[in-house]
């Protein structure tokens, strides 16, 4: 009896939340509209606005993809000493602080960093970080490792018998990259650019710092100022659809265009390809080296200029810290329930439907769903008791995307090679859970955790919405810049970036270690 | 396992965040302000002790986003005063009927510009103006003429109008001393315009970083370098045409359930005491306090000797014009 209810429950999980999650999306932009009673009308700057910010997102995503493969492949058939820490660390970018890496990126490519000073240094003209190329250049920045690291899963979903098999086949290089590498790419890719597509389709003070100018105007930017200065929630609420139009169009794309591979089961050795010899280790050490040297160099430049003054920070930085990681740590603990709840749902092979909406929240505007919750909820609890709880919970939500992302190949995988198994063998509910869920999927979940806790850490954007007294690390570093503070700022961001990190590099570690 | 953890970290999350349970029976003042005024670096805390030192009361800051949060909650708003207001955006949050005249004598104020406004009261001002350092940028460009016919290699960060008081107030100062000009005068300054960033915050970063050599502030901004760093070589550019006036504004809630506390903190605003605490935890001029009672650093500052500002109907008209212009100016 409890074992059907528990069925029962599993088989119903991923529904409810998916339904939870659209209602809430949907619910919250209704609720915008509602208070504005009724849509507005886009001016011819708003779809100015929606040209440049699919064009910048299309373009970004191709690059960060593109760039990634070359710097994955060498990962995946490369073995070096500090290799793991590397790739840890090559993650770093995707979940540093917007604020943080736009500093570092200025630190290294802006008119007084590092690269400018060399190219003045050698009579060649400057590069000029602020404009669309600025964008652009942040969002690869941002997005490269989360390419790096799904392209590197995908290489490791290979079973290792099968590059032995190409290997005693006497199969090229070539062979390899057509008869496995190529349909790993084909099935991978699409959902990779789509990821990356989405994110950038949100992005909003990337452009505004580094864009150079109002022609560099995102959706979300608009949105923004729909709210601040012309305070018209209706084109808010428009602007909200718009963002949801454009998520769906482009998911039914990369849908069209991906292809899965099917490579059977394996015996999980780690150890992976072995890699070609001759000229192909030094371009794969390029291609490492090269991505190492773009993704850490500004992180390297911001802690330079930082890490010296952390002893100095006020105390009140340090609460605002300690808050902050526990709210990570229930960020990213509800992300998990909800993300392996979704996955396993979606590898059951229901409807589209489900992982559509585990992929809304990517697209769904912070400061709509934000201002959404606080019109429905502001009747029933005290605005100043919601201030945490529901930056909390708008933080794991939008997390699920990119918990997905890595979380549905692997749970897939585990459906079509152990599914049947399990099912033979009636294991069913918290049993194969544990002995066979969790266990599989430690990895992609230990990953998306990690994902999930550093990407609330360093979120600013709902909390201002919700006044609170209660700061959180992210609003204290805008808190110093904002009384003149910078020096102050600068640690601060540093200590923020480094538990950002830490918060990840354990959930990650734990999940490789269990 | 999953569930214990979350209640496990619901707990500490409680426990991080909660404040201490002091003056529960005491009546509470709530206090709608922007983010930087209550962080302990602004002048909130001041004022929160300097008003619980003689008010018998709980002063509470509530910070975000304060006009756009209040235009929404309606007359169900818990804010018994609304801390931080500017001047260009008042007129929106008039239309909204949810304030009560302030009741204050306004004659004798110490700004620039004549007050008569029986709702908004300002408690501090300021003018923007471009700041440099001396050691970047020897010869300044000495008027907003020079500025726009400066050569391109001079860059300027300004923060985005649609986003920012303060890029909104550029717009207006522009504005002011153009006119019909404007849009000519923005095609001259587009070129140097480094980059527009969201906030003021972020601007000034890059100007400190030395990224730009001019940014988008205040007259007094000096004055935080002077007294907290020792540093006399940021300085604002004084132009002949002329500055844009800035001030913060308080306001009760018509609809407050502390109506005799709410009218003490306003009639308490302009009294030197409170006065007194604005210059060096604002880093702005206050609002009635005769100027040889402001700190030496302060009384140093050069003046502009022109004040440009609109009313809150003419700034309400000119808003979307300007922002057009502007829009068009930085498009080609």
């Amino acid at each position: 009896m409890a074992a059907r209810v528990l069925a029962l429950r599993s088989g119903l999980g991923g529904p409810a939340v998916a339904a939870g999650l659209g209602a809430l999306i949907l619910g919250t932009l209704a609720a915008v509209a509602w208070q504005a009673q009724g849509l507005s009308g886009l001016g011819p700057w708003d779809w100015r606005a929606v040209r440049f910010t699919v064009w910048q997102a299309a373009l970004s995503a191709a690059l960060s993809a593109v760039l990634a493969i070359p710097v994955a492949r060498a990962l995946a058939r490369r073995r070096f000493a500090g290799r793991g820490a590397l790739v840890t660390l090559l993650g770093a970018p995707f979940i540093l602080p917007v604020i943080v890496a736009i500093m570092g990126l200025i630190a290294v490519f802006g008119r007084n960093g590092a690269i400018n000073e060399a190219l003045r240094g050698a009579g060649l003209p400057e590069f000029i970080i602020y404009g669309w190329q600025g964008v652009i250049l942040a969002h690869v920045f941002f997005n490269l490792p989360l390419s790096v690291r799904l392209i590197l899963q995908g290489w490791q979903a290979i079973p290792a018998e099968r590059f032995r098999l190409a290997e005693s086949l006497g199969f090229a290089p070539r062979d390899v990259a057509r008869h496995l590498e190529r349909p790993m790419l084909r099935a991978v890719l699409p959902g990779v650019w789509l990821a990356v597509f989405l994110v950038c389709l949100t992005s909003f003070a990337v452009a505004l710092t580094l864009g150079g100018g109002p022609s560099a105007t995102t959706v979300e930017l608009a949105i923004y100022q729909a709210f601040r200065f012309d305070f018209d929630l209706g084109k808010a609420a428009t602007l909200g659809l718009v963002q949801i139009g454009l998520c769906l169009a482009a998911m039914v794309l990369a849908r069209r265009i991906s292809i899965p591979a099917a490579f059977g089961t394996g015996l999980d050795q780690t150890q992976g390809p072995r890699g070609p010899r001759g000229w192909r280790v030094g371009t794969d050490a390029l291609a490492i080296m090269l991505a190492a040297l773009f993704l850490l160099w500004p992180i390297m430049a911001v802690t330079v200029q930082g890490l010296p003054r952390i002893p100095s920070l006020p105390p009140e930085v340090w609460t605002a810290a300690l808050r902050s990681v526990v709210m990570a740590l229930i960020s990213a603990g509800l992300a998990l329930a909800m993300c392996l709840t979704l996955a396993l749902a979606i590898a059951r092979g229901r409807a589209a439907w489900i992982e559509a909406a585990g992929m809304l929240p990517i697209i769904a505007s912070p400061l709509v769903l934000g201002t959404g919750l606080f019109i429905l909820l502001r009747g029933w609890f005290s605005t100043d008791a919601l201030a945490l709880p529901v930056t909390v919970a708008i933080n794991a939500i939008m997390a699920l995307p990119f918990g997905l992302r890595a979380l549905i190949p692997a749970a897939q995988a585990l459906r079509e090679d152990y599914g049947r198994l399990a099912d033979s063998l009636d294991m069913r509910g918290l049993a194969r859970l544990r002995h066979l869920t969790l266990p599989r999927l430690a990895r992609p979940l230990g990953f998306a955790g990690g994902l999930a806790a550093a990407l609330a850490m360093g979120d600013l954007g709902v909390i201002t919405l919700f006044a609170t007294d209660q700061p959180t690390l992210p609003l204290k570093l805008y808190q110093l810049m904002g009384s003149y503070r910078m020096t102050d700022a600068s640690a601060c961001a540093v200590l923020l970036m480094a538990i950002s990190f830490a918060l990840f590099w354990l959930f990650d570690r734990g999940g490789r270690l269990a | 396992m999953t569930k214990t953890l979350i209640s496990v970290a619901l707990l500490a999350a409680t426990a991080a965040g909660a404040s201490p349970a002091a003056a529960q029976d005491k009546p509470v003042l709530t206090v709608y302000a922007g983010d930087y005024i209550a962080s302990e670096w602004g002048p909130g805390p001041k004022i929160e002790t300097g008003f619980e030192a003689f008010c018998d009361c709980d002063l509470q800051f509530v910070t975000g986003d304060i006009l756009p949060r209040i235009l929404m909650e309606g007359e169900n708003t818990d804010a018994d005063i609304v801390f931080g207001l500017n001047t260009d955006v008042t007129a929106r949050a008039r239309a909204s009927g949810l304030f009560a005249p302030h009741g204050q004598d306004t004659t004798d104020m110490t700004l620039p510009v004549e007050w008569s406004d029986d709702v908004f009261l300002p408690y501090n001002w300021g003018e923007t103006a471009f700041i440099y350092d001396d050691t970047r940028l020897e010869n300044p460009p000495a008027s907003f003429d020079e500025l726009l016919n400066a050569p391109d290699d001079l860059k300027i960060v300004i923060q985005d109008p649609r986003a920012s008081i303060s890029g909104l107030a550029l717009l207006l100062w522009v504005k002011g001393v153009y006119g019909d000009q404007a849009p000519e005068a923005w095609e001259k300054l587009a070129p140097k315009v480094l980059t527009v960033t969201k906030g003021w915050s972020e601007s000034y970063g890059m100007f400190t970083d030395g990224e730009a050599d001019m940014v988008l502030s205040y007259t007094t901004s000096p004055a935080y370098h002077i007294a907290a760093e020792d540093d006399l070589t940021k300085k604002a550019a004084i132009f002949p045409e002329g500055h844009y006036f800035m001030a913060e504004l308080a306001a009760q809630v018509k609809g407050t359930d502390q109506p005799e506390l709410a009218q003490q903190f306003m009639d308490w605003i302009l009294t030197p005491d409170f006065q007194k605490t604005i210059p060096l935890a604002n880093w702005s001029l206050p609002a009635k306090l005769p100027e040889d009672e402001w700190p030496q650093v302060m009384r140093n500052l050069p003046r502009p000797e022109k004040t440009l500002f609109y009313t809150e109907e003419e700034a309400e008209a000119l808003r979307q014009p300007a922002l057009d212009e502007w829009l068009r100016a930085f498009s080609r």
